[in-house]
């Protein structure tokens, strides 16, 4: 590998950088400029991370070039360095790539708005801070960018601060992802404590040499360096923020929270797979449990929302789920896969929803939308193909993916396949639930009568996206993660041709399963919903619909007990400082002064000759003691 | 018995005491003034006996300046208890408690 | 025992019994009478002064203690009413405690001023005492606290007449 490649890294890490600053302080006036320049610097960090992937195949690659000492404190040394292995090329390509698709897109979903400029730069600065997350070689590096990218998540979900709803979910999605970023921190700083360095490689040396390493805390450790992938990839408890989140413009919830940042911590997880992967650690359990828990409750939810934003909100934490699922059952090749294809349709889901905001003049509620076919084409079938994949229809990518997820659930516990097959039968359900209400059918409003198609510069990133979603699950990207070496074990490999029946041959009782969830979850949603004007689950279910409708109630239950909580610190605080503070110390010191004060007064008589007595008494028991002692 | 240093210093003790003594008893700002004359005289005394018994004019050089000192301290301190009685009517110690709070 | 022996005793004893009547005078409680009194013992002191050599300061001690500070003590006498200072009690508790405290002292300097003065060995009288010797002593070593001194007597002059102005500020 050459010199010239081994800068390729720094330029595709700090360009998009370079142009977040020159954005905010040079070309804010001027939108278009900066449009271009935000769009320019992703795309050549794609193009870079292409030659690069390109020219490095699958080799994991070291040199002191990749690194310099960043921090150097006692024994405490960090570097600010690079990792480049097929786990971190992959996601470079993702967010490049993806990325780029989407901030092309932006272009045309924004460019009437008038801060422009300002959604450029975030976004920029979003980039940076994601592919900071992917191309960290040590923990702290990557926890500063874990911080940065929730910065920018939250400037972002903020976009439109001067609308309350906004400006709420920003703060929430941030002081939310603050909870799961505190274990975070604590894991790491554990990590080093017991293992006394940060960087991956070494980490994984001492790992290997000894396993035991970290002995009986090896649970501990694991489950909180978990809890920032909890919070950041909005697992359960902490999912709440995500569907929120969407109050942010909608292609940076198809950027940020549909395809990448949210994997940030799937991403994360298998990062450290050998850190959750010991013999004596529990954390891989709770990790798989926690993952199905989320995708079960999220696709329950997503079945009887109404907001098209929110249906794939839930769509995307219930997908989320299964990846971490995926983990969790010793397979995170499974979920980088699974990760990958997710990417390429939930981010083509949401710009097609985009584009029918855009067309509707930001109508979200799918109740008044319908007939959109024949008004818009590219929309139409480009989304219907999202909706294929995410369904899991072979051979659209998300059939693989979710194939390889279903099968290593198979493999590690059965409890876990039946969560996610009923997941898939959701997922088919609750996306053709919005696919035929959304787009067939009567338009349901003025607005959906008067839709006409988006421009090129938003239909072209659909297309795009389109190709990747459907070939996604065919182009070896589970074969090419399996060669990273945080992955112990490797792949077998088969020739192009046989990937399209690999599943059935290789794991039967999943690829059926998985295709049976299809077919049951799309006859449900055909019989339901082709060509309903309401919705009828609510008169069939009852409560449940109402529980699914209200999310619930976890954002209720949540703020009664920060209420609680709240309340109950308080009293406690106000005791404290009551009693304590004001009535023992304050009142206490000054009582006590003030009694000593009232006794040394009745010394201080005013009369010269009690002082001169005084004095004189002194002088004889110092004379005492320095003459007779 | 041969007179000693001892002697004086018996005799400029005696007379240190009663000018003490005066200070704390006598409530009379004037007499306390003259026991404090007192007490400075004893002291002269004593210094002018070490002088003699120790062969050195220093003592009696010293006893030279306290005297001057002890001049400029009774105008000072006559004048401020005139001072006082003019305010307060009273040269009495127990009338002087603007020190008392 | 030497005439300058019993001239030490007679002195001696006229100076203690004067002192006492210039602070406690059993027949009268004027200041006055102190004052007269503090007179006599300067005098007698003046008389130890000379049976120590100390020719000038003799002088010194009568001229300005008997000549200029008791004159000034009876002025200011003169200047205040202090006819009722006679009727006050005295106060016992005050007292007792006051004499107990004076009377440690004095057992205390005295104690150890016998204890000491066996240790001394006995040495030979050699000082003349004479004024020529004084004003050498003053003007050579220590003509800088003599000047200092004169200093001192200006201040206290300012002093004194900013003090005796009717209206103090």
């Amino acid at each position: 590998m050459n010199d010239v490649l081994l800068n390729f890294p720094w330029f595709i890490l700090f360009v998009p950088l370079v142009s977040a600053l020159v954005i905010t302080f040079f070309t804010k006036r001027n939108r278009g400029l900066s449009a271009g320049i935000s769009i320019g610097a992703i795309v050549i960090s794609f193009i870079l991370s292409l030659i690069l992937f390109v020219a490095t195949g699958t080799d994991t690659v070291t040199s002191p070039k990749l690194s310099m000492d960043w921090l150097s404190v006692g024994n405490f040394i960090v570097d600010f360095g690079i990792t480049i292995d097929p786990l971190s090329k992959l996601m470079l390509l993702i967010v490049t790539g993806v990325g780029s698709a989407i901030h092309i897109y932006s272009w045309g979903y924004m460019h009437e708005d008038r801060a422009v400029s300002r959604y450029f730069a975030s976004l920029s600065l979003f980039t940076f801070s994601m592919l900071g997350i992917v191309l960290s070689n040590n923990f702290l590096q990557m926890f500063i960018f874990w911080e940065l990218v929730g910065v920018s998540s939250y400037l972002l979900i903020g976009f439109w601060y001067e609308r309350p709803p906004a400006a709420d979910a920003a703060k929430k999605a941030f002081i939310t992802n603050r909870l799961g970023d505190f274990g975070f921190l604590l894991g790491i700083i554990m990590v080093w404590s017991l293992l006394g360095s940060l960087n991956f490689t070494v980490l994984q040396e001492v790992i290997v040499n000894n396993p035991a390493a970290l002995g009986g805390l090896a649970t501990v450790v694991g489950l909180l360096l978990f809890c920032g992938a909890v919070g950041k990839s909005a697992q359960f408890p902490l999912h709440v923020w995500l569907p929120d989140a969407m109050e942010g413009p909608t292609p940076v919830s198809a950027l940020i929270h549909a395809a990448t940042m949210v994997a940030a911590g799937v991403y994360m997880l298998c990062r450290v797979y050998f850190l959750l992967n010991l013999s004596d650690s529990f954390a891989l359990e709770v990790i798989g449990w926690v993952g199905g828990l989320t995708a079960l409750l999220a696709a329950l939810i997503a079945v009887q929302q109404n907001d098209i934003k929110r249906i794939l909100a839930y769509s995307t934490l219930s997908q989320l789920g299964l990846m971490v699922m995926a983990v969790g059952a010793h397979q995170p090749v499974a979920g980088m896969f699974h990760l990958t294809t997710h990417a390429f349709f939930k981010a083509l889901l949401f710009l097609g929803a985009g584009s029918v905001i855009h067309a509707l003049h930001h109508e979200q509620d799918i109740w008044k939308m319908g007939g959109l076919k024949k008004k818009m084409p590219v929309t139409f079938w480009t989304f219907l193909i999202g909706t294929l994949a995410l369904s899991g229809v072979p051979p659209f990518s998300g059939f693989y993916s979710k194939d390889f997820v279903l099968s290593a659930a198979y493999d590690a516990n059965i409890g876990l396949f039946v969560i996610g097959v009923i997941v898939s039968v959701l997922t088919t359900f609750y996306m053709f639930r919005l696919f035929f209400v959304a787009f067939l059918g009567h338009p349901k409003s003025e607005s959906a009568e008067h839709a006409h198609e988006s421009p090129k510069v938003m239909t072209v990133p659909l297309q795009f996206l389109t190709v990747l979603s459907v070939v996604g699950g065919l182009i070896g990207v589970n074969h090419y993660v399996a060669k990273a070496k945080v992955f112990p074990g490797s792949e077998h490999h088969f020739p192009w041709y046989a990937e399209f029946i690999a599943p059935i041959v290789h794991a039967p009782v999943a690829a059926l399963f998985g295709i049976f969830a299809v077919v049951v979850g799309f006859t449900v949603a055909y019989k339901f919903y082709a060509g309903a004007q309401r919705d009828p689950l609510p008169g069939k279910l009852g409560a449940l619909s109402r529980a699914m409708r209200g999310r619930f109630y976890f954002d209720e239950i949540y703020s009664a007990l920060i209420f609680m909580t709240h309340e109950a610190v308080a009293k406690l605080a106000d005791a404290i400082d009551r009693w304590i503070i004001a009535g023992l110390l304050v009142r206490g010191t000054h009582g006590t002064t003030e009694l000593f004060g009232r006794a040394l007064r009745l010394v201080q008589t005013g009369n010269l000759q009690t002082y001169a007595f005084l004095i004189v008494a002194g002088v004889a028991v110092v004379l005492f003691y320095v003459l007779f002692r | 018995m041969n007179v000693g240093l001892e002697h004086y210093l018996i005799v400029s003790t005696i007379l240190f005491c009663l000018g003490l003594w005066g200070v704390i008893v006598r409530r009379n700002l004037l007499i306390i003034y003259m026991s404090l004359e007192l007490m400075l005289n004893a002291a002269n005394l004593a210094l002018v006996a070490f002088s003699r018994y120790n062969n050195k004019m220093d003592g009696q050089v010293i006893v030279f300046f306290i005297i001057t000192v002890a001049a400029a301290e009774v105008a000072v301190g006559l004048a401020l208890i005139v001072a006082l009685y003019r305010k307060k009517q009273s040269a009495h110690v127990e009338d002087l408690t603007t020190m008392k709070l | 025992m030497s005439a300058a022996d019993i001239f030490f005793y007679i002195l001696a004893f006229l100076t203690v019994a004067c002192g006492v009547m210039v602070v406690a005078n059993p027949f009268s409680r004027n200041p006055v009478t102190s004052a007269m009194f503090l007179v006599l013992t300067i005098v007698f002191m003046a008389g130890l002064f000379i049976l120590l050599n100390a020719f000038f300061l003799a002088a010194v001690q009568i001229l300005v203690y008997a000549g200029a500070v008791i004159v000034l003590f009876l002025f200011v006498i003169m200047l205040l009413d202090l006819k009722e200072e006679e009727r006050r009690k005295v106060k016992t508790i005050g007292a007792g405690l006051g004499t107990i405290a004076v009377g440690a002292i004095a057992f205390l300097i005295g104690r150890s001023i016998l204890s000491y003065a066996k240790t001394l060995p006995p040495t030979e009288l050699t000082l003349q005492g004479s004024t020529v010797a004084l004003g050498r002593k003053l003007f050579t070593d220590y003509v800088l606290p003599f000047e200092i001194l004169s200093l001192l007597l200006l201040v206290a002059m300012v002093g004194v007449i900013l003090l005796s102005k009717k209206d103090l500020k």
